[in-house]
């Protein structure tokens, strides 16, 4: 909520089904987002939806921790990123 | 390992040589390709670790002010407060290309440029605490971007080093070896020509001696 006042565009949902319809219709209809934030407690539950931008360079969706603190999902990201790239985790971690 | 469906000729070995040259320039090429890639994910990774770990706490403690808001004031009025944003923020994207692989880098204006303007309400009416956590997001937001960025290069990187790691093997492991094996076969089955040939030709002429001179060696 905070967000809206820094002059982000906020859309809520209250479920990952819901988050990821939203996510359809920011990424299908208008292509101008270059940056979507998404909270990591409804990102948890439609990671292949997200997963579907990894490859493409717009948008670039970001895990950002929810109200409940950071689940480690960011840094998860992080990590299959390298394992990706080394073929195997080298953060030690 | 050698392919049988190869013809033995010299047309066709001096082919199979032009593309193994053409495939070891390529084989380091990609290789020297990846290692550069690797250099700089790995810088980016680091910065990404640093990045992620400030935003997290960042917005965890803006959260934790923002709760503190929210037991304070009551919904209705928070949401009043918040609801029309005064600040509005411009997002421009081009890219930069690191080893031709296109990541994008951001640069976000934001229409005011007065550092008060995040407040989108009176004073009045609202809790300190308000204030707090927008100015503990406006702070926190500015690495999120970053982070975005730096998070977006990750991933493109990781996706072009994963491709070029596999071209790479596939020249050493597949391509390479399979031409020379083939180079081989032919310079073989070649020099066995040129002996038959030979043989052959000692042959013939120990018949025509024979002929000429009744001649027995």
């Amino acid at each position: 909520m905070g967000f809206k006042a820094l002059g982000l565009e906020t859309y809520p949902a209250a479920c990952a089904q819901e988050a990821s319809h939203i996510l359809r219709t920011l990424t299908r209809e208008h292509d101008d987002y270059a940056i979507i934030y998404i909270e990591e407690n409804l990102a948890a539950e439609m990671s292949h939806e997200i997963d579907r931008f990894k490859d493409s360079p717009t948008p670039a969706i970001i895990l950002i921790p929810g109200r409940e603190g950071s689940l480690g999902l960011g840094q998860n990201a992080l990590r299959s990123a390298v394992e990706r790239a080394v073929g195997t985790n080298i953060l030690g971690d | 390992m050698a392919n049988t469906a190869i013809t033995p000729t010299r047309m066709v070995l001096n082919q199979l040589k032009g593309r193994l040259k053409t495939a070891r320039r390529g084989h380091k090429l990609l290789k020297d390709k990846r290692d550069e890639l690797m250099r700089q994910f790995m810088d980016v990774v680091r910065r990404n670790k640093e990045l992620r770990t400030k935003v997290e706490e960042g917005l965890t403690a803006a959260f934790a002010s923002q709760q503190v808001a929210s037991a304070i004031m009551s919904p209705e009025m928070l949401e009043q407060a918040l609801l029309y944003p005064r600040q509005s923020v411009e997002l421009e994207m081009s890219f930069k290309n690191i080893m031709s692989v296109n990541v994008p880098r951001y640069r976000f204006q934001t229409k005011n440029n007065d550092p008060t303007e995040i407040y989108p309400y009176g004073f009045a009416q609202t809790s300190g605490e308000l204030d707090d956590a927008l100015e503990k997001l406006d702070l926190v937001f500015r690495d999120m971007l970053e982070l975005a960025e730096v998070e977006k290069t990750m991933q493109l990187l990781a996706e072009e080093i994963e491709k070029t790691r596999r071209r790479v093997n596939a020249l050493e492991y597949v391509m390479i070896p399979e031409l020379e094996g083939n180079i081989k076969y032919i310079s073989m089955k070649l020099e066995e020509n040129e002996n038959a040939t030979k043989v052959r030709l000692l042959k013939v002429k120990e018949m025509v001696l024979q002929d000429a001179h009744h001649y027995k060696q």
